[in-house]
Order: structure tokens, then sequence, then C-alpha cells
């Protein structure tokens, strides 16, 4: 046992661990996430943030809050001005320092839908992006609902779809019943076209689920743009570490 | 300048004599083995965790909210409004998931060099009660948050000592002060994970730290350096295979801190939750009692201890065992010392057995972590096709379990009937890095 092998040993069992703890972490999101659409979304693009903050002002506030963002917080980290954001998606007459309360009384869509549409300023970080992308791709038109909407990422979800406006209609083809008896989705086609392609399409939505994640976790803009230099700091920090080590060790023998 | 701090220094040794002799005694004339590898980072690495989650913890406790009603937002308050909070947050999360990683190691380190044999037996028991005083302060902290899988987590492992036979149902009350996890229980957790447990964590580690500088530290070679030649070039009656730990050992830790400190940056800017590991997805929703998580787990350091709870079934009319071998397999830990009646401290020069039979613990332990974070569930599906889930789970996480138990129960047959086969220890020890 000859003194560098037993190191070159312990020095990559312990980097095999780390990296295997690191990699092995990553596909954890796995719960139930089969068959859903990679989102592509992505909080460091400020144009598509400003895109999707536009879709969730004109299509979703109505019912939907963020309730732990607030308006001026959303200027500052999507590059617009205070100015902007009041007169183009601030349509309830909060003050800029309010957080995004939709005008929905609580309680009335309980009645209306048959449940309250839920707070979204968490709802990436609960479901993954991916999950909310897939989620808004996968409406389709169900005369069995009582909304008339039904959803394959969400089965029975009370939610209308407002965006069937710029996506168009989708329809479902139907599997054969399975052992429980249940009808199956087997496939969505676009039956109606919509105002925009398919392509536009889930371009807005990608847009749409960057802004949510943005939401979801504003500091993820800080911490992307601070990381690197925290680590660049901490590899000269144990560069130099090492050679003050180095020093000190020479006359260990 | 200079003359000032002179000035300073004499000033208070003549007010106490004894600080300048403690501080040669554990650090300048602390005489720790040279040979010293990789795996001697994790205890002052351990140090360098516990004082990060005491120092974030001040902090957050300044914006956290201890109330059912409060606490989720104020998570998010201290995510959002509070300067730094982010930072604050994330480094006391990622803390504490690395605060296992590390002691895990370090736990590891002593199995495989017999740090806990003769004349260590103390160090190791007084660590043992650090690793069950940290688990008690990490549960109660991830209640804190109150997101759904807080507020579960808290109602599933409370509800283990519901199995105790007669008193367990008033044990599980008396534990929460209500009948769910509520404000009671968040305000006594809250007391306890920032007052009472640091406290108890703290004396500890000093007890440990102390309890070490007694008796010496252990090596990778096993080898008793007081044992040894006399002699060194600072002393001419301490060992000579020992350095001073200060200058050597601490800048040697510094290196070891700053490969750590780039792992846990690299986490906390860039990879906050770990992909659900650290921070969990259903934490992210409110605490509700009328909605359960698709799938109720504890995070991944308790998933070994709580894969034994649910291998375990129940007889003679109670559940109890599971709860019974979950606490036997820490309760084992702490008798290693007994258990393992081997001369012989390091795998360096141990039988064959005890190699192997160490692997299949390691093995067995990552398997009952992945029956406790559900990942068989997910895998033996996959895997395996159309099979009986339950069936197969089970038979997998009980020889998990069986291989856990039957670690201490071969080494002690190893050992105390001398089957064991081992190699020449030397008389100094070996290398250095």
């Amino acid at each position: 046992m000859t003194k560098p092998q037993m190191t070159m040993k312990h020095l990559l069992a312990s980097f095999a661990l780390a990296i295997g703890l690191l990699a092995g972490a990553m596909p954890v999101h796995a719960e139930g996430a089969e068959g859903l659409m990679k989102s592509g979304a992505d909080v460091r693009d400020q144009a598509s943030l400003q895109r999707g903050a536009k879709l969730f002002f004109n299509y979703c506030v109505g019912c939907h809050s963020l309730k732990y963002m607030r308006y001026s917080r959303m200027a500052e980290d999507l590059g617009l001005t205070e100015q902007e954001v009041m007169q183009n998606l601030n349509f309830t007459g909060a003050k800029f320092d309010d957080p995004v309360i939709s005008h929905m009384p609580v309680g009335s869509a309980a009645a209306w839908f048959g449940k309250d549409p839920p707070d979204l300023s968490l709802e990436v970080e609960a479901r993954g992006a991916d999950w909310v992308y897939t989620y808004l791709n996968s409406f389709y038109l169900d005369p069995h609902s009582p909304i008339g909407w039904n959803n394959t990422a969400l089965p029975n979800a009370a939610m209308p779809f407002p965006l069937w406006e710029l996506q168009g209609t989708q329809t479902a083809e139907m599997k054969a019943g399975t052992e429980s008896g249940a009808a199956v989705v087997e496939k969505l086609v676009l039956s109606h076209p919509g105002k925009m392609t398919p392509a536009q399409f889930q371009q807005a939505t990608r847009d749409l689920t960057s802004f949510l994640q943005y939401v979801s976790e504003p500091a993820a803009l800080q911490r992307h743009h601070y990381g690197v230099w925290v680590l660049l700091f901490l590899a000269f920090f144990t560069f130099l570490a090492y050679l003050l080590k180095q020093e000190f060790w020479k006359d260990v023998h | 300048m200079a003359n000032v701090f002179t000035n300073i220094g004499e000033w208070v040794n003549e007010r106490a004599p004894g600080m300048a002799p403690m501080y040669r005694a554990h650090m300048t004339e602390y005489y720790a083995p040279k040979n010293f590898n990789l795996w001697y980072y994790f205890g002052s690495l351990a140090v360098l965790v516990l004082v990060n989650q005491i120092v974030t913890g001040i902090f957050l406790t300044m914006n956290y909210n201890p109330s059912a009603a409060g606490a989720f937002d104020s998570v998010q308050y201290i995510m959002r409004d509070v300067e730094w909070g982010w930072l604050i947050r994330y480094m006391h999360s990622t803390g504490a998931s690395l605060f296992f990683v590390v002691v895990f190691l370090h736990m590891f380190r002593g199995l495989m060099y017999g740090s806990y044999k003769k004349p260590r037996e103390l160090v190791w028991l007084l660590g043992m009660l650090i690793f069950l005083a940290l688990m008690a302060e990490a549960f109660m902290g991830y209640v804190l948050p109150w997101g759904n899988m807080s507020f579960w987590g808290a109602k599933v492992i409370i509800s283990l000592f519901g199995t105790i036979p007669y008193i367990g149902n008033t044990l599980v009350e008396w534990i929460m002060g209500d009948f769910l996890p509520g404000d009671a229980t968040l305000n006594r957790f809250f007391a306890l994970h920032v007052i009472a447990l640091p406290l108890v964590l703290l004396l500890l580690v000093v007890l440990h730290i102390a309890a070490l500088h007694e008796v010496g530290s252990n090596n990778p070679d096993g080898v008793e350096i007081k044992k040894g030649p006399k002699g060194n070039r600072w002393d001419a009656l301490k060992p000579a295979d020992g350095i001073p730990f200060h200058p050597y050992y601490t800048v040697k830790d510094l290196v070891g801190v700053g490969f750590f400190l780039l792992i846990a940056a690299f986490i906390i800017f860039f990879a906050p939750t770990l992909g659900g590991w650290f921070l969990e997805h259903d934490n992210a929703i409110r605490a509700n009692n009328l909605v359960t998580p698709a799938e109720i787990k504890p995070v991944w350091y308790f998933t070994p201890f709580y894969a034994i709870v649910r291998m375990i079934p129940s007889f003679a009319g109670t559940a109890v065992w599971g709860v019974l071998a979950m606490f036997g397999a820490i309760a084992v830990l702490f008798v290693m010392p007994w258990i393992d009646r081997g001369k012989v401290k390091s795998i360096r020069y141990r039988g064959t057995g005890y190699k192997v039979a160490l692997g299949v613990f390691v093995l067995a332990f990552f398997g009952l972590g992945a029956v406790g974070a559900g990942i068989t569930a997910e895998v033996i599906p996959e895997w395996f096709g159309n099979v009986d889930l339950t069936t197969w789970e089970n038979l997998f996480g009980r020889v998990m379990t069986f291989l856990y138990f039957g670690f201490f129960v071969f080494l002690w047959a190893y050992t105390y009937f001398g089957w064991e086969k081992t190699k020449p220890v030397p008389d100094r020890v070996t290398t250095h890095d």
C-alpha cells in the first residue's frame, strides 16, 4: 500500500460520493412526472418574463392572486417602470407596493366553479414548471364536464380555459375503456385553430410558465447573479488555503 | 501596535491565568497523528455547519412567526421582503442537510478506522448522543415552515409514539398539545428548536471534543501514537508521530472548508431545493389537515430509519415493533464498542469479513433510504413491470433491514469467536497526505 494510491483512492471515492449525491438527487421531481412536457422555462430570459407577465395580467389575474408578489418588486425585477406596470398590468387599482390580489370576491368563485381559484404565488415551486406548462397545454372540450372543459394533467379541473382564443380548442380522442371501465384520453387534437399557431402558443405558455416560476421564487434572479462570483471567490480561497497548507506541511515527514 | 496586543494579553493573563494553558492544551500543544486523510475533515466541518446553523438561525428567528396562522407567510416574507433573507434561509436549509451528510461520513470514518474502540468509547457515546440530539433538532426544524409536508410529517412521526400500548394515544396528545399538530405543537417545537436542543448540542459537542482530547485522536492506521516513541520537534515527551493541531490541522482543515463551501455554495445559489431532496415540493403548499400529500415521506436523512418502521409488520395486536426496531437501529450503534471485540482498529489491517460486512452495511443503509424515500416504489414497476409492488418492496426492504441488523450480529460473532484473520499492525503511522 503505497501512499499516493491510498490518497487517490480516497479522493476519488469522496468525489464519486459527492457527485453521486448531486446527480442522484436531480430526477426526484418525478412524483407523477411521467408524460409531462418539457417547459423550457427560463427565469433569466427577461423578455420572456415580460411577455409572461402580460399574459398573466390579461388572462389569469381575473381569478388568481399572487399574494406574495408585490407590483413594485415585479417592476424592478422585470425591468419595467412604475408607470408601465400601473398602466398596463395593474387593473385592480392596487397601490404600487401592494401585492397582486385578484378582484374575484372570495367565496363567489366557489359558488360558480365549485372551488375558489388557488393563489398561484408558489404554484411552480409546488408542482414544477413542467407540470404548469403541460397543464396549460392540456385543456380540451368535454361535454360531460359541468364547465365544458377538462384537462389531462389535472382531470376534472374546475377551471375553464381562458386562453382558448389563443390556442383554439382541443378535443380528446378516447382510448377504449380500461379495467376500471373509465375512459382514458388517447391524445388531444386541435379541432379548431385559434389566433396563434401551435408553435406560438407553446412559446406563450412557456413565457407564462417562466413568469410563474419567477413569481414562485424572485430570489432566483439574485441567486444566479451572485452565485458565480461566490463560487469564483471560494475557488480562489481554496487555492490559497491549499498553498498555505503546502507551505506549513513542508516540514512534516 | 504589537505592544498594545502584548499588553492586553498580559492584562488578561494576570486575571485569568488558566486561559493560555487551556488554549495550548487544545490547540498548539494538542498533538494529533500526522497521517489524517480525507475522512478526517468531517469533524471540523460538522463544527462549521453547527456554527452556520446557529448564526443563520438567529437571523431567521428575527423574522419568523411561530404560529400556525403566520408561520408559512413569514417564511415567504423572509424569502421576498427581508434583505438577504433568501440567502439566510437557503444557508440554513442547505446547512441542515449537509449537517447530516457530514455527520454520516464522520460516523462512517469512525466505523472504518475503529475510532469507537478502547480508549475512545466515551468519545463515541457522546458522538452518538449528538447524533440523537441532531435528529430531534432537525425534525422540529422541519416542522417550523408549516408547509403541508411539515404538517403531515409531524403527524406521522409523532403518531409513531401512538403505537406504544396503553399510553400511546395519551402520549401523542401530550407531545402535540392538541389532537392534531397545531399552534401548540408549533410553539413548543420552536422553543425546543431554537433554545433547548441547540444548548444540548453545544454542550455535547464541547464534551465530545474534551473527551477526544483526553485520550487523543485515532488515525487511519489505528495506531496509538501515545504508545509509540516519544519526542518530536516541539516537545521531547510528546508522541513522535504527533504534530500540533494548530497550525498544522487548522490550515489543513481550511482546505477542506474551502472544498466544502464550494459544494455548499453551488447548492445554495444554483439548486437550493436540490431537486426536491433538500426542500420538498409539497412544502410549498401551506399546511392543510384536509389535503394529504400524495406520498408522505420524511426528508432524506431520516429515510433509512423510516423504512425500518415500515418494513417491520405488526403482530400480537400492536405495531410498536417497527418503532422499537427504528430506535433499535440507532441504539445498536451506541453499543458498537462492546459488539466489536476485535483488537485491530483500522480497516487497513482487519479481516476480509469486516471489510465485506461494512460494505454490506453501507449498501443496506442506502437500500433502506431508497425504500423510505419512495424510490423503490417508483423503480420496481419501471424495472419489473406489472408486479405486486407491496410484496416486492417489502421483500427488498426486509432483506435490507435484516442486513442492517445482521452487520452487528455478524460483527459480534466474527470477533467474539476469533474468526477474524487480521494483518499485522505497524508500530508507527505509515503515511500522510
